[in-house]
């Protein structure tokens, strides 16, 4: 079937699409405007006086371009996506729509503070569930994603710090941690230091207690970890850090294993970004936008950064600026107020599921990565042993003398119709499969995922190598070449070079 | 529970898979002090109608620019946005899909980006751009620091032009690297030389065109100023719509572009979720931040696009990464990439060409209330008044009769007092005469 050749290189409903460049006629546009009325012209010396050379199209045109690119796309709408550390869960729509109501969507973040009150009390109110749900008292609402939240948390604590006259020059982050920790730690000016997983894949507690001298700012602890394990010694963790005069930050990633059962606020965590766009069903939109909140402890909740909106008599007040009686702000980390229309969509799923909803569905989470760590085990190679929490890991072990690659696995499991984990993270194991389903599956459909995996795994066995090594065949595209993408980078569209240039 | 698939009898029959009594016993890692056993103090789970209600009742309590004549900007704006665009980034392929990871399924996605950073390397007038950031205030912060290393000095110079949001988030951003900022005074005159300040430890100035007061700027002499002394010109841009009448930043000699690009596509929605343009030169390339979206074949020799030169981020480098940026704005990029492809050429110029015209209307209009000035010699679709009180009760008076009648600068600026009298005013294609006329006649009756 792959080697049937079409005219058009379209494949029936797989249809290849032109660049916009490559469909433009001068002149041509999917907008109608009125022509200016006649004005002053006041725009000064500096106009454009050259064309820009965007391309010009009809409305049909953009809207076919545009439907028949996405064809090319996998989606959560379109099947389970189980991608380690992403949480990709259902989106709700009934998000959308409460994001797109007049009074939401067409607010200005600078209007007279009266004239938005429903938007401060909306976020006031993410900012009470957020705090309820990890038993933290403070939330700073404005970081745009996961890895802003980071370096805002930990801008909080190094300002913490500094405040006591206190200036320690060491983060330490575990090895599994994800790659942003370590980045966020270095743009705080911190220097890091890499924490070793015990044979069980957590955090070796008695090596990091060695390295607890008075230079450590802040530990960064992935809770439940990448390995997909709860770390049971959190407890002894955090009273170790704060006994050495440092703080806990802990990376939220993964907060959808536990949402509703454990407050990491009890497990004395003082700084946790949530990542919006996981735990709470907001879109991921094929890179972003997401929101990346952060809670804050006691200690920290002074340093919070501008702004932030507090409850005046009945009604509410966005702080913008230092001077307010026991604050402390280290400044301001985003543009406006933060994540306005991430923070809508959150709170609808969040008043949609509840406190029992998200409590089951944190469970459900857990057992259908359980179901499949159940199914998978006998065949692909656990990292660890015990339940694991809402992702499980393998590695390539159960792969060894195949021929075939991690990567040549999860090819394969393209052409199946699903997208595959993550892979080759965390970098503590070899070869990672890191599987998340969410608690958005059915059992049908994690089912679907173990016969294929299951199946995928026994042909490896038997060293049906080319069979991987061709894989995908029945995607848009095959193999793409990224070495080549990288050495020499083709980043825009050019125009043609005209004919007569090559005389 | 709508979102829930498992019924009772599917979890008790994969608990017997797992081989545990029930899901508690897959939390036995946690302390016991730190395990709930009830739901936590918050309301229960509600339907469709509930959430509708509750969740409209808070829109209810706001004006929004719908429903008002609305003359707000400062680096987020009142735009039309094309019914296509909404619809298309509503589709499921882009809107529930991934970061890009794996490119052969998501081609899509990949495509729209070469797209949106051709289409932001031509409107800016440089030569590569990435595939998005936060906002433009971030982007701003990240542009100072990449100046940095590609300079290898410390010291970042931000004009008294630049949005003050910006001008902060610069500065908490590198507030514990080694680096200096030195911000110059608010510029509400327009007298400023950033020339004068560049030594031989300036890594960049960062100006902003048009300022935040709204004033057209020329910044190729600033350029020429950055080359002889080695410090690089960063051009922030908050109205993206101007680049369809402004003279482009590349063409000043602009040796990186910050913008905002919430114009195109993208709702005012309180402020966010926006999405931060990044353009620079090529010789930059390997110092950027952020995500590049690369063209390359697969193992048919068919064109395709994947992520690529991956190896600054933080996922390769760790702390030796240009950046911690993981999730930039995606979709975002896709409504700004689709209302860019919608306008073309013809359009975009058009949409630039109204605003400018709306404005100064709207200019000439205000001018003339008595004891109105307006500051700007030159503007696109915003300007700075200066009015005999000061502006902030001014604002809330009219925001009393239904008006939204600007940007009162000490809100920008809250240390400046002697700004206390100056309003941002700004106008777009939404601006109707109606809108105008009311203002006009609400100001001049709060001025008597």
């Amino acid at each position: 079937m792959t080697d049937v050749v079409t005219l058009t290189g379209n494949r029936g409903l797989d249809l290849e699409e032109k660049l916009i460049f490559e469909q433009d006629k001068a002149g041509r546009t999917a907008v109608d405007l009125p022509e200016p009325e006649r004005h002053d012209n006041r725009l000064g010396p500096a106009r454009r006086t050259r064309p820009i050379g965007l391309p010009g199209l009809s409305e049909p045109q953009v809207v076919r371009h545009y439907v028949r690119m996405s064809r090319n796309n996998y989606a959560i709408d379109a099947g389970i996506y189980p991608l380690g550390s992403c949480t990709m869960k259902h989106n709700p729509r009934l998000n959308e729509k409460m994001a797109r109501q007049p009074g939401l969507a067409d607010i200005h973040p600078l209007q007279p503070q009266g004239t938005v009150q429903g938007a401060f009390a909306l976020m006031h109110e993410l900012a009470h569930w957020l705090a309820e749900l990890t038993g933290m008292p403070a939330v700073a609402l404005s970081p745009a994603a996961g890895a802003h939240g980071e370096l805002t948390g930990l801008m909080a604590i190094r300002s913490a710090l500094e405040a006591r006259g206190d200036a320690r020059r060491v983060v330490l982050v575990p090895e599994s941690a994800h790659g942003t920790n370590p980045a966020s730690a270095h743009m705080c000016g911190y220097e890091i230091e890499s924490v070793a997983a015990t044979a069980r894949g957590r955090v070796d507690l008695a090596a990091m207690k060695a390295r607890l001298a008075p230079d450590v700012a802040a530990v960064m602890i992935t809770n439940p970890n990448t390995c997909g394990l709860f770390e049971d010694d959190m407890a002894e963790i955090s009273a170790a850090v704060h006994a050495a005069g440092a703080f806990v930050y802990c990376d939220g990633a993964n907060f959808n294993a536990i949402v509703g059962r454990v407050r990491p606020g009890d497990l004395g965590i003082d700084a946790m970004h949530l990542n919006l766009h996981k735990t709470f069903s907001t879109p991921h939109g094929g890179g972003g936008p997401g929101a990346g909140p952060v809670t804050l402890s006691k200690a920290l909740a002074p340093f919070a950064p501008l702004p932030y909106v507090v409850r005046e008599g009945e009604g509410f007040r966005l702080v913008e600026q230092a001077g307010e009686t026991g604050a402390h702000p280290y400044g301001r980390m985003k543009g406006f107020h933060g994540q306005f229309g991430v923070f809508v969509r959150a709170l609808s799923y969040m008043m949609s599921m509840g406190s029992d909803g998200l409590r089951q569905a944190s469970a459900d989470a857990v057992l259908n990565a359980n179901y499949l760590r159940a199914r998978l085990q006998g065949t692909m190679s656990l990292s660890y042993e015990g339940p694991c929490m809402h992702e499980v890991l393998f590695d390539d072990h159960f792969l060894a003398d195949t021929g075939v690659s991690t990567l040549d696995f999860a090819k394969a499991m393209i052409d199946e119709g699903v997208h595959p984990m993550t892979m080759y993270f965390p970098l503590i194991v070899h070869g990672a499969f890191l599987i998340e389903p969410t608690e958005t599956e059915g059992r049908a459909s994690l089912d679907l995922l173990a016969d294929l995996m299951l199946g995928l795994a026994k042909r490896a066995k038997a060293k049906e190598v080319a069979f991987f090594k061709d894989s995908p065949k029945l995607a848009p595209r095959r193999r793409l070449d990224e070495t080549r993408a990288a050495r020499n980078p083709v980043l825009r569209w050019m125009p043609p070079a005209p004919k007569a240039a090559a005389e | 529970m709508r979102y829930l698939p498992l019924t009772d009898e599917d979890r008790t029959s994969m608990l017997a898979t797992v081989g545990v009594e029930s899901v508690d016993a897959l939390y036995r890692g946690v302390p016991k002090a730190a395990l709930l056993d009830r739901p936590v103090d918050l309301p229960p789970h509600g339907g469709e109608i509930e959430v509708e209600r509750r969740i409209c009742a808070l829109a209810a309590q706001n004006i929004g620019a719908s429903t008002a004549p609305f003359f707000l900007g400062a680096g987020n704006y009142f735009h039309h946005i094309p019914a296509t665009v909404d619809h298309l980034i509503q589709r499921s392929e882009y809107l529930t899909s991934y970061t890009p990871y794996q490119p052969e399924i998501s081609q899509g996605t990949l495509q729209a980006l070469f797209e949106f950073q051709t289409q932001v390397a031509l409107i800016t007038g440089m030569e590569i751009a990435n595939a998005s950031m936060y906002d433009g205030a971030t982007a701003c912060a990240e542009a100072a620091m990449m100046a940095c290393r590609v300079t290898r000095r410390h010291r970042v110079v931000l004009s008294g032009g630049l949005h003050p949001h910006y001008r902060d988030v610069t500065a908490t951003n590198v507030k514990f690297m080694s680096l200096d900022i030195s911000a110059l005074a608010p510029d509400a005159n327009g007298t400023e030389d950033a020339a004068v300040t560049i030594d031989d430890h300036t890594a960049c100035v960062v100006v902003q065109n048009p300022d935040v007061f709204g004033r057209v700027r020329d910044y190729s002499n600033l350029g020429a100023a950055c080359r002889a002394k080695g410090a690089l010109l960063v051009v922030v841009v908050t109205e993206i719509v101007s680049l369809g009448a402004l003279m482009p930043p590349g063409d000043m000699g602009a040796d990186i572009v910050a913008a905002e690009g919430q114009s195109l596509g993208n709702p005012m929605s309180f402020g966010g979720p926006h999405v931060g343009l990044f353009a620079v030169r090529e010789k930059f390339l390997r110092q950027m931040p952020g995500r590049l979206c690369g063209e390359t074949v697969d193992t048919d020799g068919k064109r395709g696009w994947v992520l690529t030169l991956s190896t600054r981020e933080q996922h390769i480098r760790r702390e030796k990464a240009t950046s911690n940026i993981c999730t930039n704005s995606g979709l975002c990029a896709l409504a700004f990439t689709i209302h860019l492809t919608l306008l073309g050429e013809a359009g975009f110029t058009r949409l630039a060409a109204i605003n400018h015209a709306r404005a100064s209307t709207l200019a000439k209009k205000l001018g003339a209330v008595p004891g109105v000035v307006l500051l700007n010699e030159t503007f696109f679709n915003e300007f700075t008044l200066r009015l005999p009180r000061p502006a902030s009760p001014i604002v809330d008076t009219l925001a009393a009769r239904g008006i939204l009648a600007g940007v009162p600068v000490v809100r920008l600026f809250p240390d400046q007092r002697d700004l206390a009298n100056l309003l941002l005013v700004s106008a777009t294609e939404m601006t109707t005469d109606d809108d105008m006329d009311r203002l006009v006649a609400a100001l001049g009756e709060v001025l008597k």
